[in-house]
């Protein structure tokens, strides 16, 4: 099986991925870097049978996906879960739909109708940029005075990115939060992130620890995967006293701190479901 | 054998290094790409849309 590795720069779960995709009989890896290529959209020049993308930059991920998607060459994940993930908008848009617990969320596109909606939904609150990782940018925001600056701030300095406020209740998570992996079917392992600060991202310092997978964390998290399109996602959820809750789905997961922490080989799992999709 | 163009540090890359990896330099701790065999060039910086 021919199956093409879109990248940038090559991260830990690149190389790990990359490592597994060799070890297996009868797979050929041809790695993309989305740098060099030059796309002829009238002329599919790729000979693969699957692509999985592992790009670091969401808009040249999407405009990639696409074009193999419309080459006929299937990817992992496809363009449809890619465009929902990379925008919590559309995340939480297709949570809803789905039926799944979620933060309340609200969306305004002026800074006055923003700050209505802050008032709506009370302070504390959370603005994020629509597309964005990391924890980067994230702003809680305890009362109206803040928001006012963050709203000013963001509409003088922001691109236009930042004219679409996004603004979720603030959950109070107690130091820690939950990342789960699905792959296909399955929710194959989970951590905590557990952190002192509010945002938890490991990116951010978050520590990870292993989370037993219950069948309410498995239920959930492969319910959110359906919700985006499915394939392979991490899901970070928040534990409520109303039970599990959707906050995020991430379409090129990272996963350099569990595969030890849970004992499970994710690079493997993963690398399983491409091949799979390759074969179909 | 490659050479930082931070510090000018000598930096052995791994048998096994690929084209496009994160390494550090282990004189000065800048990130940089390998760009071949024996050769790296300083890392990319984030951009807005890098993540998951």
């Amino acid at each position: 099986m021919r199956v093409g590795f879109l990248h940038s720069i090559i991260r830990k779960e690149e190389k790990l991925l990359l490592d597994e995709f060799r070890s297996r009989t009868d797979v050929q890896v041809e790695t993309i870097d989305d740098r060099e290529q030059v796309f002829n959209l009238h002329k599919n020049k790729y000979r693969l049978d699957v692509v999985i993308e592992r790009c670091v930059n969401h808009s040249r991920a999407i405009h990639a996906i696409k074009i193999f998607e419309d080459f006929g060459i299937p990817t992992v994940n496809t363009y449809q879960v890619a465009e929902i993930c990379g925008s919590k908008f559309l995340t939480t848009q297709a949570i809803i739909k789905a039926g799944i617990r979620t933060p309340r969320c609200y969306l305004a596109f002026t800074p006055e109708s923003a700050l209505a909606a802050m008032q709506e939904l009370g302070y504390p609150c959370v603005i994020k940029p629509n597309t964005g990782s990391w924890g980067r940018l994230l702003s809680k925001v305890n009362d109206r005075d803040a928001a006012e600056a963050i709203l000013e701030h963001k509409e003088i300095l922001g691109s236009y990115h930042h004219s679409i406020f996004y603004i979720q209740e603030y959950m109070e998570k107690h130091g820690r939060d939950i990342r789960s992996f699905v792959v296909g079917d399955h929710c194959i392992c989970a951590i905590y992130r557990q952190a002192e600060h509010w945002i938890t991202n490991t990116a951010r310092g978050g520590k990870a620890t292993n989370c037993p997978v219950t069948d309410e964390l498995h239920d959930i998290s492969v319910r959110a995967a359906r919700a985006v399109g499915g394939g392979v996602v991490a899901i970070d959820v928040f534990e409520t006293p109303e039970g599990l809750s959707i906050n995020e789905v991430n379409y090129t997961m990272e996963f350099r701190n569990s595969i030890d922490t849970t004992g499970v080989n994710i690079p493997a799992k993963v690398v399983d479901y491409v091949l799979e999709v390759g074969r179909r | 054998m490659a050479e930082c163009p931070i510090c000018g540090g000598e930096i052995k890359l791994a048998e096994d290094a690929e084209k496009g990896e994160i390494i550090t330099c282990s004189d000065c701790g800048s990130e940089m790409e390998v760009t071949g065999k024996d050769s790296v060039q300083e890392a990319p910086q984030e951009e807005e849309d890098w993540g998951e």
